[in-house]
């Protein structure tokens, strides 16, 4: 296979360098194009989050440097624990939201192929239906759990459904990479049961996708406001929107703002590293001796 | 023949004999089986030869037990197994598709079976390097899928249904996805390791040549049923049907008028493969390699007598149309031969007097 691509390759890399070598002009000038909309975008996207760091450092007078906001974040009350809360969340709705959908398509691309528009259409509904529509149908629901656990975490519920379309489509495309029919009809005919086939099998070959979901899972549920908020819960976003009304020291906001981007931020690398790793691997083993071979390096 | 290829090799494990019958199945509207009875011998390997949608997948398939027949029984070794589950068969299959499991490594695939056979990792390390080392690929061992080629996929596929030391082996067209020279390989490669393993084998396939090499019998396959199961020398020499006939290899069809047990073909009496056949007109069927040509320079013209419109070279043959006038003619000739027959070169024509088969088709009187 290697052989093959390189042999495909080379011709082309060589007609490259000959047109390359007869517009030499146009290049360039293509080259800063390019380095103008890169500089531009970045400015776009970095500005912004330069000043919400500078912000986060500021000192008492205006133009000094000072740490005091983010020592403080965790001396407000409840923002710990929104954290905290926020975090289990993530977790939560990640778990529920992969164990409700992975054997759901799976099953439904091996067996009832004809549901899977249903099921698509179902998936993709929360986004058309506003938050706030959503929170109304769910209000009396809430209300009777209220009797029986004030916790949080019964937000989970909701940021499943609102997570769906994200998570279908994540793993549709996974889905739709490898050839499941085959896959699991060779498995069978090796003697697996259903299970096997799912487990085994096609979840090894999707876990990109199955990453992907859950990336998309986790950020919307650390940016969750709208229906914490109005089911008057606390969550990160809705103690940072406290804090926010109640202190003098805006300072905190923006550092515990910075904390939550830098978290997030930090997950993305986690989660594409071990995307990484293991379609290059295969294997979680794979991954786990190259780490080991690094690092006696 | 068919017996003495599995006890050839001393090594060989006795296979067992598959039984099907009346084996119907519809998709919708349409008759993917339509009645099929076949009985595959212990030992045996039977290739299935149709075009597509004649229902050979369908037949493997329900053999397998990926799909369930609507009627019908299957039995193999005597024992029925149309209930149970595609994985309780005890069945290897090799697809058409590449069907290695992209995760594992070359060694962990063919060690697959084994471990949901609960094999201890020794066992089967060892029985999966054995397995290889048939396919020729144990230097292979430790690559993932995407690191080898197309036809060494296929061997490992073929290992890995190998392993679990199955009562059958199935193969769906495992062959169609490569190209010409590692076809052919592959396929002898196949023979020699269904022989040495003395396994019973189903084979599908839609290129004649690969059923013809490979099998101990052929079943050609037309809309859902088995129009005839024979050794390929008889398939090919004596088609049951013109369909038959037809699919397998090229034929030419020319009018002619039956008598007795002869057909008249442009003068030339040829005999019948099927003496009921009623006498009157109909269009006889002849194999390219039955005529044979040769120059003409006398400029008279007869039945069989034609000009060279095309020459089409082949290998180590060629072959040749000929217009002769009311008709055109398709000859098969060693290549070494053809050299003095270009375009527009006046030929007299030979048609061997091999049993041919008449179409009942009367409508295609003048046709070449």
């Amino acid at each position: 296979m290697a052989a093959v691509t390189s042999i495909g390759e080379t011709p082309l890399a060589g007609q490259g360098k000959r047109q390359g070598g007869m517009q030499v002009g146009r290049r360039r000038r293509l080259n800063i194009f390019r380095y103008i909309t890169f500089t531009l975008f970045s400015l776009f996207f970095l500005l912004p989050l330069l000043a919400l760091v500078r912000f986060s450092l500021e000192g008492k007078k205006l133009g000094t440097w000072s740490g005091a906001a983010w020592g403080q974040i965790l001396s407000y009350p409840g923002l710990f624990s929104a954290i905290e809360i926020t975090l289990e969340l993530a977790v939560i709705s990640c778990l529920v939201v992969l164990l409700l959908l992975v054997p759901t398509m799976i099953w439904i691309r091996l067996r009832v192929q004809g549901l899977s528009r249903v099921i698509e259409f179902l998936c993709l509904l929360p986004l058309v239906i506003p938050a706030i529509v959503l929170v109304v149908g769910l209000g009396p629901i809430y209300n009777k759990i209220e009797h029986y656990n004030v916790s949080a975490l019964q937000l989970f519920w909701v940021y499943v459904i609102l997570a769906l379309p994200y998570a279908y489509r994540a793993l549709a495309t996974g889905l739709g990479a490898i050839d499941v029919t085959t896959l699991s009809e060779a498995a069978r005919s090796l003697g697996a049961n259903w299970i096997t086939v799912m487990f085994r099998v096609i979840v090894p070959n999707m876990w990109q996708a199955i990453l992907n979901s859950m990336l998309l899972t986790s950020a919307l549920v650390l940016g969750e406001f709208t229906v914490a908020s109005i089911l008057n819960y606390l969550n990160l976003q809705v103690a940072l929107f406290n804090i926010s009304r109640a202190t003098q020291n805006a300072g905190v906001l923006f550092s515990t703002s910075t904390a939550a981007l830098l978290f997030a931020f930090v997950l993305l690398l986690i989660l594409s590293y071990i995307g990484r790793r293991r379609s290059a691997g295969g294997s979680w083993t794979a991954s786990l001796e190259a780490l080991v071979r690094r690092g006696r390096r | 023949m068919t017996f003495a290829t599995s006890t050839q090799n001393g090594a060989a494990r006795a296979g067992v004999e598959v039984r099907m019958l009346g084996l119907t199945r519809r998709y919708g509207q349409v008759l993917a089986l339509d009645g099929l009875d076949l009985t595959v011998q212990a030992g045996e390997l039977i290739a299935l030869l149709g075009p597509s949608g004649c229902g050979k997948t369908t037949t493997l398939r329900l053999l397998a037990g990926l799909e369930d027949a609507d009627a019908g029984q299957i039995t193999v070794g005597g024992k029925d197994v149309i209930h149970l589950p595609a994985s309780k068969r005890d069945m290897g299959m090799v697809f058409q598709a590449y069907s290695l499991f992209p995760h594992m490594t070359v060694r962990q695939n063919v060690a697959f079976g084994l471990r949901l056979r609960r094999v201890g990792p020794a066992a089967r390390d060892k029985k999966a390097l054995e397995m290889l080392d048939l396919v020729g690929l144990s230097t292979q061992a430790d690559r993932y899928p995407h690191q080898i080629s197309g036809g060494q996929q296929q061997r490992v596929a073929l290992a890995r249904a190998l392993a679990i030391q199955p009562q059958v082996l199935l193969l769906d067209e495992p062959l169609s996805a490569l190209d010409a020279k590692v076809r052919s390989q592959l396929r002898d490669q196949i023979r020699r390791i269904q022989l040495e393993v003395g396994i019973t084998t189903l084979f599908v396939t839609h290129d004649q040549e690969e059923a013809l090499a490979i099998a101990d019998r052929v079943g050609v396959m037309r809309d859902g049923r088995i129009e005839q199961l024979a050794s390929p020398t008889e398939v090919y020499s004596r088609p049951a049907t013109s369909f038959v006939a037809e699919f397998v290899g090229l034929t030419n069809r020319l009018a002619g008028t039956v008598s007795g047990g002869t057909v008249t073909v442009r003068g030339r009496d040829l005999p019948l493969v099927d003496l009921s056949t009623p006498p009157g007109p109909a269009t006889a069927l002849v194999r390219p390699e039955a005529v044979s040509l040769a120059s003409d320079s006398s400029g008279e013209s007869g039945p069989l007598t034609g000009t060279v419109i095309a020459t089409t070279f082949l290998g180590a043959t060629s072959r040749i149309t000929v217009d002769l006038g009311d008709a055109t003619i398709l000859a098969q000739l060693p290549t070494s031969d053809v050299t003095a027959l270009s375009a527009g070169s006046r030929v007299a024509l030979y048609i061997r007097p091999d049993p041919v088969l008449v179409s009942a088709d009367a409508s295609a009187v003048s046709e070449g």
